[in-house]
């Protein structure tokens, strides 16, 4: 019983999102199915930045510069094997690597907040600068060529595994894409529920206090780096394949930005409210492109501040808090009086870590 | 009297509502879906290349109520559906997709860079539906699906350099901005200038956020070149035209661009301080003087009245493209895909505001006219036009009579 | 020789634009601790200025030097009354989002009111000579803008009341109002003067690019590389940092081209911050401003 309280949240999580990866290609058009898959995609890049930050509370203004590099391995070595199951793989190891290397350039050298932010952005800013500079025929990896501005056509769409010319169809994509993102929240909260995710909550809520205590403070944040920036890789993987493009823009400034705004607008220190927020978010940016009623940006820019001064927590923690408020007004005062109050307390910390 | 009837469309269409996705769809008024024959659009009427795009797409709602004022296709209405991809990629992918599985459109025109083109292609060869990609470019795809009615480097560059070379000197210095169409319309330039028995001395390539060209500008100096060859690109890089003109170079050193006033308002945007004399060649200038020109102006100056476009090779090409598609399309006697690519391949030529434009079926690219001018002004004036020119840049790599399965997108070497 | 000339005069041209970009950023992040994302929209604003006023007759220089800074000090005002006031205390990153949002809202209305069309103001001053070179004069001008501003900001901070109240108040709000001064109208009076600066700044810059709402996105990064790396002494840190990551970038475009030269800069900032974690000024000259 114990163990479904404290995991409640998860639970219903896990439960709804595997309602709706079957459940949705049994009632929506291909169309429909394709366009869900990108928000799925994102939605995986989303999580990367609400582990290492909300978790890990590592700031990281540069999350891009993993997705972006995930995606040029995977369309790198997609080209060239043909075969997409290893670049694949590739597309998550390369760029963990890569964020262990950077992690240990900045934990070992002891930067933090606002400093390592500015260390994540320019790196991902000087990734966006050389890939843009690839524009010329010397720049060509096998048969790849990197392209520079206008970025690599023809990434291979994704094939059962190990069977090269055997491509996906779209619905299989989604449950792909779908089945990932839930492996991934489900693989993060089974990780916090250990030793490793415990210590990783302790160093975030006071990190000299873990270091004392005997934990290597720094080798720790360097993993949880490195498995956001596998994570982030992953979806950038996926994003190249979706769009069978990859350009520079993947390493852009907005695409950070993007990400951390989901982060922020859905709930620090969750990892469903990021993932709602990207969703929604995603989907304005499209609707205010089909239906034009006003300027894309005004919208989006009065949504964010609004959301700033109405919901400071961001949105799930936010939502939560009025529901409980709502829920303990309207339900009947049960015997004990102190179990309402437990439920509660258990929901939140089901949900809301 | 054209004035006044689209004033009352609009009016109606107003009034009706704007739930629908566009203008154009309204101003041809309430049709039987059946009826219909669906045309797509895609052009960046938002963001950094709204520039170029909202001329195209309004060209083409223009070229859409033309074809409908003269009875329609096939007896039937045509309807507009029109997207604004907003300057950025995810949303080609995005409504390239809609308009072939959603909306189930007979073609789609649009797409602006290079990229944009090589994110649209792949999609709509997927799903079989015909694309018409209407802008200048670097050459080189060779794909059945796709027909390109926009000047290659090969028929533009050469009339460009050779003028150059005969009129100012031998020695030239190119700037070009750092991406594919940059990176091959340098390879080209230097290609006919050393042909022409000239040299470049130096070619630098600028990424396109590139807003301080004061060391470049020294270092042109100290070259000592006899022409600057531009093949700049955006709106950082006017700054360029800007601190040229404002080191006093102007009037030291000329200059001819293969891509000034090719689909943004450079023209009207700079003073004739800081651009007279400048010299380009291109498929279509507003003040090509023939009558089929004029008429074309006058027409879409009364169906704009408030917002007239100005008119570029890009909007220019877009209409020629639609009048290409609606003329295969009556000669199959469909809309068919395969049936219209077949009559396109017969070497279909039409005479658009440009001159006479002629499919080449090997390449599904144009035989078109080639016009050199200078500013004066702020005005282009036409030194010379070329009958006829081949893009013989895509045909010495893509032959789709022999191939016709190839799909791909050459890049061209020198 | 001649050649030593201009390359010496370009590379402080570079300096001189970096420190007139970050100068504003300098007081309300370095100063205030408002994560500024809308920067670069401040900056446009005032091109936007310099731009609709020339294009209404009036003088340039009048439009330059004193319509962008008060146009945009007073815009800084309302949006200090109407927005950040709220997230003072608050986490520091709350101000990120928000000015986020301000940011595209800002870049929104201007698209909606004047549109999205690059324009431009032609550079007053025209060229001169050097040895067979020719420059332009406006080059010079920059320079000497950004050596006047920097001074400027030097003495009002240190001797002036008002500086002396600023940085008192920004170092401890509490201390500051239990002398009587009111911390609500000094954080008023500085994010307006921060976001006049970055208005003079853009009016600045306006003769030099292309004039749209987007353009503040180009000088956001290297605004913020240049605060932080210079470190929390001010001016000094504003100098220091847009001397050393100016000169490197301008030389390396010289060497090499302009992709070089921004990559140079940033690199050396990657590195600087490993080296110096608390900005240039974190370890050399501590005690200025």
């Amino acid at each position: 019983m114990s163990l479904v309280k404290g995991n409640l949240g998860t639970i219903v999580t896990m439960v709804i999102g595997l309602a709706l990866m079957f459940g949705l290609p049994m009632t929506l058009d291909m169309f429909a199915i394709m366009q869900l898959t990108l928000y799925v995609v994102l939605s995986i890049f989303a999580v990367s930045l609400a582990y290492i930050w909300g978790y890990g509370g590592i700031f990281c203004f540069g999350q891009a510069s993993f997705f972006g590099l995930g995606g040029y391995v995977f369309a790198v070595s997609g080209i060239n094997m043909g075969d997409t199951t290893v670049p694949f793989l590739l597309s998550i190891i390369i760029p963990g690597l890569f964020a262990a290397a950077l992690g240990y350039f900045m934990f070992y050298g002891r930067l933090t907040d606002v400093y390592m932010g500015v260390v994540t952005l320019v790196v991902s800013l000087i990734m966006f600068k050389l890939i843009n500079h690839t524009a010329g025929p010397e720049y060509t990896i096998g048969e790849a060529r990197l392209g520079g501005f206008n970025g690599m056509p023809d990434v291979p769409v994704l094939n059962y595994p190990f069977q090269p010319g055997e491509f996906m169809d779209p619905v299989h994509i989604f449950y792909f894409a779908m089945g990932l993102l839930l492996a991934v929240y489900l693989g993060l909260k089974l990780l916090q529920r250990t030793k490793f995710g415990r210590v990783t909550v302790a160093i975030r809520e006071n990190e000299t206090r873990a270091q004392l205590l005997g934990y290597d403070v720094r080798l720790h944040k360097v993993l949880v780096f490195a498995i956001g920036g596998a994570i982030a890789g992953m979806g950038g993987g996926l994003y190249s394949t979706y769009q069978a493009f990859i350009d520079p823009n993947a390493f852009a400034l907005v695409m950070s930005a993007q990400c951390l705004i989901w982060v922020m607008v859905g709930g620090l220190g969750t990892l469903v409210g990021p993932v709602i927020a990207c969703c929604v978010l995603q989907y304005l940016t499209v609707w205010l492109g089909a239906v034009e009623i006003a300027n894309n940006n005004f919208v989006l820019g009065v949504i964010l501040i609004v959301a700033v001064l109405v919901l400071p927590r961001g949105l799930l923690p936010s939502l939560q808090d009025y529901g409980l408020m709502l829920w303990n007004r309207v339900r009947p005062k049960p015997e004990g009086g102190d179990t309402a109050t437990a439920d509660a307390a258990a929901t939140r910390a089901g949900a809301g870590e | 009297m054209n004035k006044m009837m689209n004033r009352r469309g609009f009016l109606k269409n107003a009034a009706l509502g704007a739930t629908a996705l566009t203008t154009a769809s309204m101003l041809t008024g309430v049709a039987e879906a059946a009826d219909e024959i669906l045309i797509g659009g895609i052009h960046d009427e938002s963001g950094f290349l709204d520039i170029a795009g909202q001329p195209m797409a309004q060209v083409m709602r223009f070229a859409v109520h033309e074809l409908n004022e003269k009875g329609g296709l096939l007896g039937k209405q045509l309807k507009l559906v029109d997207y604004d991809s907003q300057s950025n990629m995810q949303l080609y992918t995005q409504y390239a997709q809609q308009l072939a599985l959603k909306d189930k459109v007979a073609v789609v025109h649009g797409g602006i860079t290079s990229a944009s083109r090589e994110v649209i292609r792949p999609v709509l060869r997927r799903f079989k539906t015909l694309y018409f990609y209407n802008t200048l470019y670097e050459g080189g795809v060779c794909d059945r699906n796709e027909i390109s009615t926009g000047t290659t480097p090969a028929q533009t560059v050469d009339k460009l350099v050779d003028y150059c070379l005969k009129n100012w000197g031998k020695k030239i210095y190119t700037l070009a901005a750092d991406y594919n169409y940059g990176q091959i319309t340098a390879a080209w330039v230097k290609k006919f200038t050393e042909e022409g028995g000239g040299e470049v001395v130096q070619t630098d390539f600028f990424p396109l956020d590139v807003t301080n060209f004061g060391p470049t500008i020294s270092k042109i100096q100290a070259a000592k070149p006899d022409v600057v060859m531009s093949v700049l690109v955006g709106s950082a890089h006017l700054s360029f035209y800007r601190q040229w003109a404002a080191a006093g170079m102007q009037k030291e050193i000329p200059m001819a661009s293969t891509t000034y006033g090719a689909g943004g308002n450079e023209v009207i945007l700079m003073t004739p301080e800081e651009s007279n004399g400048l010299v380009n060649a291109l498929g279509y200038f507003q003040e090509v003087d023939t009558p089929e020109n004029n008429a074309w102006r006058k027409k879409i100056e009364a169906f704009f009245p408030d917002k007239t476009p100005l008119l570029t090779e890009l909007s220019c090409a877009t209409y020629e493209g639609v009048l290409l598609w609606a003329k295969a399309v009556e000669m199959a006697g469909t809309t068919d895909r395969m049936k219209v690519i077949e009559a396109l391949e017969t070497g279909l030529s039409i005479d658009g505001p440009s001159g006479k434009v002629t499919i080449d079926p090997k390449t599904h690219h144009v035989i078109r006219n080639v016009h050199l001018a200078v500013i004066e002004d702020r005005k282009w004036k036409v030194l010379n036009t070329f009958n006829q020119v081949q893009p013989a840049d895509t045909q010495a790599v893509c032959d789709l009579e022999k191939n016709p399965n190839d799909n791909k997108h050459y890049i061209i070497k020198l | 020789m001649d050649f030593a000339i201009i390359v010496v005069l370009e590379v402080l041209s570079a300096i001189g634009t970096l420190v007139i970009i970050s100068l504003g950023l300098a007081i309300i992040f370095g100063m205030m601790r408002v994560i500024n994302i809308a920067h670069g929209e401040f900056l446009m604003l005032g091109a936007y200025t310099v731009l609709l006023s020339v294009k209404a007759g009036v003088n340039i220089w009048i439009a330059m030097l004193v319509l962008a800074p008060l146009v945009v000090g007073v815009i800084g005002v309302i949006i200090e009354r109407c927005l950040i006031q709220f997230l003072y205390g608050a986490r520091m990153l709350d101000t990120l989002l928000a000015t986020w949002g301000l940011s595209l809202f800002i870049i929104g209305a201007v698209t909606i009111v004047f549109g999205n069309t690059v324009e431009g103001v032609s550079s007053p001053l025209g060229g001169f000579d050097i040895g067979a070179y020719k420059m332009s004069m406006y080059t010079i001008f920059v320079i000497v803008m950004a050596a006047v501003l920097l001074l400027g900001t030097l003495v009002v901070l240190k001797f002036t009341k008002l500086g002396l109240i600023a940085r008192g108040t920004m170092q401890n709000a509490g201390m500051a109002a239990a002398l009587g001064v009111s911390p609500p109208k000094v954080y008023m009076v500085t994010f307006g003067i921060g976001a006049a600066l970055t208005g003079l700044a853009g009016g600045i810059l306006a003769p030099l690019t292309g004039v749209v709402p987007t353009m503040g996105v180009a000088f956001i990064a290297k605004a913020f590389i240049t605060v932080i790396g210079g470190g929390a002494a001010m001016v000094a840190g504003t100098a220091t940092a847009s001397g050393l990551f100016g000169g490197i970038s301008q030389l390396a475009t010289f060497a090499t081209t302009p992709v070089w030269g921004d990559a140079a800069l940033l690199f050396i900032a990657v590195i600087m911050l490993r080296i110096l974690p608390q900005g240039i000024t974190g370890k050399f000259f501590r005690r200025s401003i």
